[in-house]
């Protein structure tokens, strides 16, 4: 057994808050790049350099790159190993997120209670948490704050198997038809595939907090990875859904096993701002 | 073509804006978003005034992150404005005349801003941090304990935004994309 204590989980969060919101991973920046010279639309081209622009000065003034830091959705993988000491593993990670929302003058966009109220929380606590036992002694952290603009543009689609891989091509265009400008295109699309209802909708997720210079390790999931991008990116919605040929920076799929009369697919849209920060503890 | 534009904004003014047109607004804008604009309603209903005077003025559709010291504001591009739809049409008839956000309005918020003559600008989301620099004095005028969701008024200067709902009913959500649209 490793120790591994709340305090260090707690801190682990916070800084992971602060890094995600205003730093955006390399690899996004590196599509940005390139889809700023590859962009047919001069208004989108514009638009590419302003998030390009944006990102450096977001980088150099811990400035949140967006203003929405969204709701903290930590992937956890807790190796089988570890022994945490001093307090509950959620507690800790809860503890991280006010610490790293409040302290790095991060948004607070969570309400208790959805319907009636609505009240603020203060430390955009609860965070949305995903674990996972693993082997090992390790804890693997992966936290991406995910904006509502983009997020209340998800799609499930409780497909058949009748309706295959035209099904699913036709699901993620009509999610991205009707997402329009709303969810800050370009976008990245995470698709999950297979499983139950909330399988894929978790398989979605884990698809769009990928990088987005990522495949998916089965070929014949990352051929369709290729040509769904091209596909969405022929509806010409582009940058900010003002016209373009840059709709999304890239489309990841994760799939799962699902039941013989089962393929359900959800679609989970990441905005410009595909953030998401880790570390190893 | 771009504008240099300042609030508020008169009719003659808002009718030479041409949707994909691009604009650099000065002046004072107010921000108000979901729940900010419950209360508004709400007021107009009870016949009480609304936290400012709104006729030719423009609604920035926000909620910034906390200001550091020393800043006047944190993160601050726009949210999705099809939330306020519900809302906008009984706005631009009391004489607001137009709005920043980001992302297609409905129908009946399109034809109030034909009708009414009134314009829909964008701003780039995701671009908080490069949008707040632009922004020189926030002040909080009306409904506090809403916090980042407060009534308030912005001083911008130069704040950047296109054209995407002109007075004549154009639509840039619709027309920009048609060029690069494969499907027909």
């Amino acid at each position: 057994m490793r120790d591994i204590s709340f305090d260090t989980i707690r801190d682990a969060v916070a800084e992971l808050s602060v890094q995600a919101c205003c730093r955006l991973p390399e690899p996004l920046l590196e599509a940005m790049r390139r889809s700023s010279r590859q962009e047919a639309s001069p208004t989108g081209q514009d638009i590419l350099k302003q998030l390009l622009l944006n990102a450096d000065i977001a980088a150099k003034e811990d400035c949140p790159v967006c203003q929405d830091t969204g709701l903290a959705v930590v992937f956890a993988d807790i190796g089988q190993e570890v022994h945490i000491t001093g307090g509950l593993f959620e507690d800790a990670v809860n503890a991280g997120i006010a610490r790293g929302y409040t302290g790095g003058f991060l948004r607070k966009s969570s309400v208790a209670e959805p319907l009636f109220e609505r009240k603020n929380t203060g430390d955009n606590t609860p965070a949305i948490l995903h674990i996972r036992l693993v082997p090992g002694d390790r804890i693997h952290l992966r936290l991406a704050p995910k904006g509502a603009g983009s997020e209340n543009k998800g799609r499930l689609f409780m497909l058949v198997p009748a309706d295959g891989i035209e099904g699913v091509k036709n699901a993620v265009l009509e999610a991205v038809r009707q997402a329009g400008a709303s969810p800050c295109p370009p976008m990245v699309i995470g698709v999950g595939i297979g499983g139950n209802m909330e399988t894929a909708c978790l398989c979605a997720k884990r698809a769009c907090a990928r990088d987005v210079d990522s495949r998916n390790p089965d070929p014949r999931y990352a051929e369709l990875e290729d040509e769904l991008l091209e596909l969405v990116n022929g509806l010409g919605t582009g940058p900010q859904g003002l016209g373009g040929t840059t709709t999304a920076f890239k489309v990841n799929i994760e799939f799962c096993a699902t039941h013989i009369a089962s393929l359900p697919v959800a679609v989970n849209i990441n905005c410009n701002a595909a953030r998401h920060a880790e570390i190893v503890l | 073509m771009l504008h240099r534009l300042t609030t508020p904004l008169s009719k003659d003014t808002i009718r030479t804006l041409r949707i994909g047109d691009t604009a650099l607004i000065t002046g004072t804008i107010y921000a108000a978003r979901d729940a900010a604009h419950k209360r508004m309603d709400e007021a107009l209903d009870r016949g009480d005034p609304l936290p400012a005077d709104l006729r030719g003025q423009l609604i920035y559709y926000v909620g910034p992150t906390p200001a550091r010291p020393g800043q006047a504001i944190g993160s601050a591009g726009p949210t999705t404005s099809g939330r306020m739809d519900a809302y906008t049409p009984r706005l631009l008839k009391l004489g607001l005349a137009g709005m920043i956000g980001k992302g297609n309005r409905s129908q009946a918020v399109m034809g109030a801003i034909r009708e009414n003559v009134c314009v829909y600008f964008a701003a780039t989301g995701g671009a908080g941090a490069l949008l707040s620099r632009c922004i020189r004095k926030y002040t909080v005028l009306a409904y506090p304990e809403l916090g980042t969701e407060a009534f308030a008024a912005m001083e911008v200067e130069d704040f950047p935004v296109t054209v995407v709902a002109d007075c004549r009913g154009g639509d840039q959500y619709k027309e920009g994309s048609r060029p690069y649209c494969k499907f027909s």
